[in-house]
C-alpha cells in the first residue's frame, strides 16, 4: 500500500472502528433499538442508512460552495430527506414484508443524528471523493453495530440466525430479548463489554469501585 | 377508526411509550435526563413542538393528498418541523431566556428528535382525523415528559451511589432504561 491508500483506507477505518457510530459515538439510538430485533431486519437497515449517509453525503459536499452558512442545516436536511424517501420507495418495491418489519424507521432514517452529523463535521469541509469514502465507512460502521445487536437478540429471542434454527425443539426462547427492554439490556451490555476491553487495553484494572462524589 | 379519543391518549402515554417501548426520542432522552430541572422543561417544550408539527401535518396531509404529492410528505414535514422549532425558541428566547441558555443545544435539536417526526409520520400511517392527531400528539408529548422526568429522578438519585467505573456513563443509562422499560410493560393492553 502507498501513502495515498493507506490515507484512504485510514479514512474509512475511522468510521468502521475508532469512531464506530453505535459503540464509541452512541448516535443513532432510536433505529440502532427499535429495528434490532432479527438479524435480516439490522442489515436491511444498516444498508440503507449507509446509502442514503453515502449518497448526501457525496452531494452536500459537492454543493459546499453553493450553500450560504445560514441555511446550511435545512439544506442538508432537505437532500437527506430526498434520499430517504427514494429508499423507502426502493424497499416498498423490494419486498414488502421488509417494508412492514421496518415500518416507520426508514422515513425515520432523515432524523438519524449519524447523517447530519457526517454531513455538518465532515462532508461540508471536504470533495466529494474523501467525503463519501469517511460517509461509507460510518455506514459500515453503523451496520456493524446494527448487526452485533440484531443477531444477539435474534439468537437468544427466538433461537434462529437469519431465520434458521439453531437450537433443537427443546429451546425456551428468551422472549424479553426481542421485546423493547432487550434493546436496552443488549447494548449496554455491548458497551460494557467494549469498556472493559478498552481499559484492558490500557493496562488499567478493571475491577476497582471508586467512589466519584 | 374505532379508537376513542381517550383509548389514543393512555395508549401513547403509557402502554406504547414514545420513549420506552417506541425507542423514539432517545437522543434527548440520554443527553438531557441528567438534572431534573432542564429534563422537565425539555419535556414540555417538546410536546409543544409536537403539538404543533402535528397540527400542521394534519394540514399539510390534506393538502399534499388533495394535490396527490404524497412523495414531498417526508420533506414537507421535516421543513414544517423546522421551522416549529424556530418558533419555540424564538419564544423562549423572549419570554425565559435563563432556561433558554439551560436548554441550550438540545434545543435547536428538537428538530432531529424522531419523536417529532414519528408523532407526524404515525398519525399519517396510522389515518387519525384531527381530534385524534391532537391526541396522540399531546399523549405522546406526556409520555415522553415523563419518561424524561422519571429517568432524571434516577440518575438525580444515582449520582451519590458508588457505581464501578466499568458501568458509567452510556452503558448504566441504558442498563437504567431497560428496566424503566420493563416496567413500562406492565401497563401492555391498558388501552384496550
Amino acid at each position: 500500500m502507498n501513502a495515498a491508500q493507506y490515507k484512504t483506507w485510514d479514512e474509512f477505518m475511522e468510521g468502521v472502528w475508532r469512531q464506530n457510530p453505535v459503540f464509541v459515538m452512541v448516535l443513532g439510538m432510536c433505529p440502532t433499538l427499535a429495528v434490532t430485533v432479527s438479524a435480516i431486519n439490522a442489515i436491511s437497515m444498516g444498508v440503507a442508512t449507509l446509502f442514503v449517509l453515502v449518497c448526501s453525503c457525496g452531494l452536500v459536499s459537492l454543493m459546499r460552495k453553493l450553500t450560504p452558512k445560514e441555511v446550511r442545516i435545512a439544506v442538508y436536511i432537505v437532500i437527506i430527506a430526498t434520499f430517504v424517501t427514494a429508499v423507502d420507495y426502493a424497499i416498498q418495491a423490494i419486498s414488502l414484508a421488509l417494508y412492514d418489519a421496518l415500518g416507520a424507521f426508514i422515513q425515520l432514517i432523515v432524523v438519524n443524528c449519524i447523517i447530519l452529523g457526517r454531513a455538518e463535521a465532515h462532508a461540508a469541509k471536504n470533495p466529494p471523493l474523501p467525503a463519501m469514502i469517511n460517509a461509507a465507512g460510518m455506514g459500515v460502521g453503523f451496520t456493524i453495530g446494527l448487526l452485533a445487536l440484531g443477531v444477539v437478540r435474534e439468537i437468544l429471542g427466538a433461537g434462529t440466525l437469519f431465520g434458521v434454527a439453531l437450537f433443537g425443539a427443546g429451546f425456551q426462547p428468551w422472549v424479553i430479548m426481542v421485546l423493547p427492554p432487550g434493546g436496552f439490556f443488549v447494548l449496554g451490555a455491548w458497551l460494557l463489554l467494549f469498556s472493559w476491553w478498552a481499559r484492558r487495553k490500557a493496562g488499567l484494572p478493571a475491577k476497582e469501585a471508586t467512589p466519584h462524589v | 377508526m374505532s379508537e376513542s379519543a381517550f383509548q389514543i391518549f393512555v395508549n401513547a402515554l403509557l402502554a406504547n411509550n414514545f420513549v420506552l417501548a417506541m425507542f423514539l426520542g432517545l437522543c434527548p432522552f440520554l443527553g438531557v435526563s441528567g438534572k431534573l430541572d432542564t429534563a422537565f422543561p425539555m419535556g414540555v417544550a417538546t410536546t409543544f413542538v409536537m403539538l404543533v408539527a402535528s397540527l400542521c401535518a394534519y394540514g399539510l396531509n390534506l393538502l399534499l393528498t388533495a394535490f396527490h404529492l404524497e412523495f414531498l410528505r417526508l420533506i414537507s414535514y421535516i421543513v414544517i418541523i423546522a421551522s416549529a422549532v424556530q418558533l419555540v425558541e424564538m419564544v423562549l428566547k423572549k419570554y425565559s431566556p435563563a432556561l433558554f441558555r439551560a436548554l441550550g443545544i438540545y434545543l435547536p435539536l428538537i428538530t432531529t428528535n424522531c419523536a417529532v417526526l414519528g408523532v407526524a409520520l404515525f398519525q399519517t400511517a396510522r389515518e387519525y382525523d384531527f381530534v385524534q392527531s391532537v391526541t396522540f400528539s399531546i399523549g405522546g408529548g406526556a409520555g415522553f415528559t415523563l419518561a424524561l422526568v422519571l429517568m432524571a429522578s434516577v440518575r438525580e438519585r444515582l449520582t451519590l451511589s458508588n457505581v464501578p467505573d466499568l458501568a458509567q456513563g452510556t452503558a448504566l443509562s441504558l442498563m437504567l432504561a431497560g428496566i424503566l422499560s420493563l416496567s413500562f410493560m406492565g401497563f401492555a393492553g391498558l388501552g384496550g
